[in-house]
């Protein structure tokens, strides 16, 4: 049984690489994970295409949200998870010891559930990721604070109280900072691991259409809850289902005529 | 059958029925009423006697008893002022060696201590805090003062002797290992298992998922502790640090045992001194007339310092940020 669940993952990551031309950004291969004994990720085989959104569904406990954060090592952490397999981020192996976590995770940047500012200035918020790695002098680091919150589509909200702290704004507008302190270090691969699920609709609705103009510079993996938010803003949608890939293709397939019963039933709603 | 039960069920509860003494119940409201009260009458009695106790020595010797240094009892003149200097100066040091260990404590509980670790040594901090203060005494006077004489003290004082400030302050003229010095080391080792637990404490309560993303951005994890989770901390932890420093103001057992009991003013911190507790332990048996009221009116100066000081305390740390 397991042998074959495994053929059939691996079957369709490959499948989808064929049909489309777009480059693959990460190639996920034969990844196993484990919280301690227990085996929640079964041998995930998956490509995620340069410059676009690829949504990750599934119901809860099915893995979407782990897989995400294999990609960021963020699961390190925590010494009872790791990760078996191989995640080619243009090539490289990030599961290889030799990967330089902190660099890593300035190139596959990740914003979470809720939104996190740290407790500093909104300038500050943006400026102390990009400190980080390069010391650019005062005036470009102001430029890449604007170019960050402009990208985000928080400059005009903020551009007058660049020096207050990050905590005073809203919900949504702080996510939106978050976004902008990730695209500020320049990431290849940004992971939003269900950026929207604290927020009230309008701010979901502002931070869509984020999410639609930086897939022209980014590649974007989203784990959402919401089966509208998947088909609206993703091109390719992966849907998982206990610690399984069960299908994976563009969404527009996926949503309309997706070729496993399973998937048929979770997109409609009759379980998950 | 219904008729039946019914009749039976009303003659049991005539015989049964409870008999609730609304009198008994109005004592017992009164009798825990009282308790509460006790508590703040207790506090009154003890403000209002040493404030009536050490009025003398306020109305004799005015502002200059704070800031005078004269402690002859022969002459009858009194000054809190070495006793003051000498409480606030241990404290000082206390929080100076015993802040940034607490600190990593709570950094390493929190952060980085493997699961199994962690229950063994927050045991073993809060064991710590069992110790009697009586025992810190003897251990620091017995054990710890020789060793500090022998291996700190003298080689030290051979170094620095002739130095500008250092040559002074550091300066051992009869290196006993009693002093100033001694004193605040071992406050530090009291107030550790306090600051550490409440820190440990503030650290827990930020969401976890603020540490993740600051490890996101690709921190490590000194830069995480640093600028993200010391701050978001912030208040709170200074909170904790006032709580230490008032355990450290008011303790006098191990204190008067390794600080020498002088009553002289020393810039070196490794001459003997004293402090407003060690002052009132050593003297209190044998003190009447004025010694005793300018003892009680000590007592109310460190009284009010640290009451201000952890009341401070409590409020700073229920301000904790959880978003």
């Amino acid at each position: 049984m397991s042998t074959i669940a495994v053929n059939a993952s691996s079957a369709i990551g490959s499948a989808a690489a064929a049909d489309t031309g777009v480059p693959v950004r990460i190639a996920v291969r034969n990844l196993e994970f484990y919280y301690g004994d227990f085996r929640s990720l079964k041998s995930i085989s998956l490509d995620f295409y340069d410059r676009q959104v690829t949504a990750l569904i599934g119901p809860s406990g099915c893995g979407k949200s782990t897989l995400l954060r294999t990609f960021n090592r963020i699961y390190s952490l925590y010494p009872e998870q790791r990760a078996e397999g191989q995640i080619l981020l243009d090539g490289q192996n990030v599961l290889s010891p030799s990967i330089d976590v902190n660099e890593l995770r300035a190139r596959v940047g990740m914003v979470f559930q809720k939104p996190t500012p740290f407790p500093m200035s909104i300038y500050d918020n943006i400026a102390f990721g990009i400190r980080l790695y390069e010391k650019p002098p005062k005036s470009e680091l102001d430029g890449r604070v604007e170019e960050a919150l402009r990208k985000a589509a928080l400059w005009d909200e903020v551009k007058d109280k660049l020096r207050q702290s990050g905590m005073g704004l809203s919900g949504g507008q702080q996510q939106r900072l978050c976004i902008a302190r990730t695209i500020a270090q320049h990431p290849e691969v940004i992971l939003l691991d269900e950026p929207t699920s604290a927020l009230d609709p309008i701010s979901t609705g502002k931070i869509e259409e984020l999410i639609e103009q930086l897939r022209s510079e980014f590649t974007i993996v989203i784990v959402t809850h919401n089966m509208q938010q998947a088909a609206r803003i993703s091109q390719f949608t992966a849907f998982m289902y206990l610690g399984e890939l069960v299908e994976f293709g563009p969404t527009t397939k996926m949503f309309m005529n997706p070729s496993k019963k399973q998937t048929q039933d979770y997109i409609t709603g009759r379980f998950g | 059958m219904a008729v039946v039960s019914d009749k039976v069920n009303v003659s049991n509860m005539q015989a049964v029925r409870r008999r609730t003494f609304p009198a008994f119940d109005q004592g017992f409201r009164w009798a825990s009423y009282g308790s509460a009260l006790i508590v703040l009458s207790v506090l009154a009695g003890i403000i209002g006697t040493m404030v009536y106790g050490g009025w003398p020595a306020f109305r004799e010797f005015g502002f200059g008893f704070i800031t005078s240094s004269a402690w002859n009892v022969g002459k009858d003149e009194y000054g809190a002022w070495v006793a003051v200097s000498g409480t606030v100066t241990s404290a000082l040091i206390a929080l100076v060696i015993g802040v940034p260990i607490s600190i990593g404590i709570a950094i390493f509980l929190t952060q980085l201590c493997p699961p199994w670790l962690r229950r063994p040594v927050s045991t073993v901090i809060e064991l710590l805090a069992a110790v009697p203060s009586i025992i810190y005494g003897m251990w620091g006077l017995f054990v710890f003062a020789p060793l500090f004489a022998k291996y700190v003290q003298v080689p030290l004082t051979s170094i620095v002797e002739g130095m500008p400030i250092l040559g002074t302050i550091l300066y051992a003229r009869v290196p006993s290992g009693v002093g100033m010095m001694t004193a605040g080391i071992i406050l530090a080792i009291m107030i550790i298992p306090f600051i550490a637990s409440i820190t440990r404490d503030i650290l827990d309560q930020i969401p976890t998922v603020l540490r993740e993303s600051a490890y996101g951005i690709g921190c490590t994890t000194w830069e995480v502790v640093r600028y993200v989770l010391l701050p978001q901390a912030g208040v709170s932890i200074i909170g904790a640090v006032m709580l230490g420093l008032g355990r450290a103001l008011g303790e006098t057992m191990a204190v008067t045992f390794v600080i020498g009991n002088a009553n002289r003013l020393s810039l070196s911190l490794f001459d003997p001194s004293s402090t407003i507790a060690s002052r009132i332990a050593n003297e209190f048996n044998e003190a009447s007339g004025m010694q005793m009221n300018a003892l009680l009116a000590l007592g109310c100066i460190l009284f009010v310092v640290t009451f201000i000081v952890l009341a401070l305390a409590r409020l700073l740390i229920s301000r904790v940020k959880t978003h």
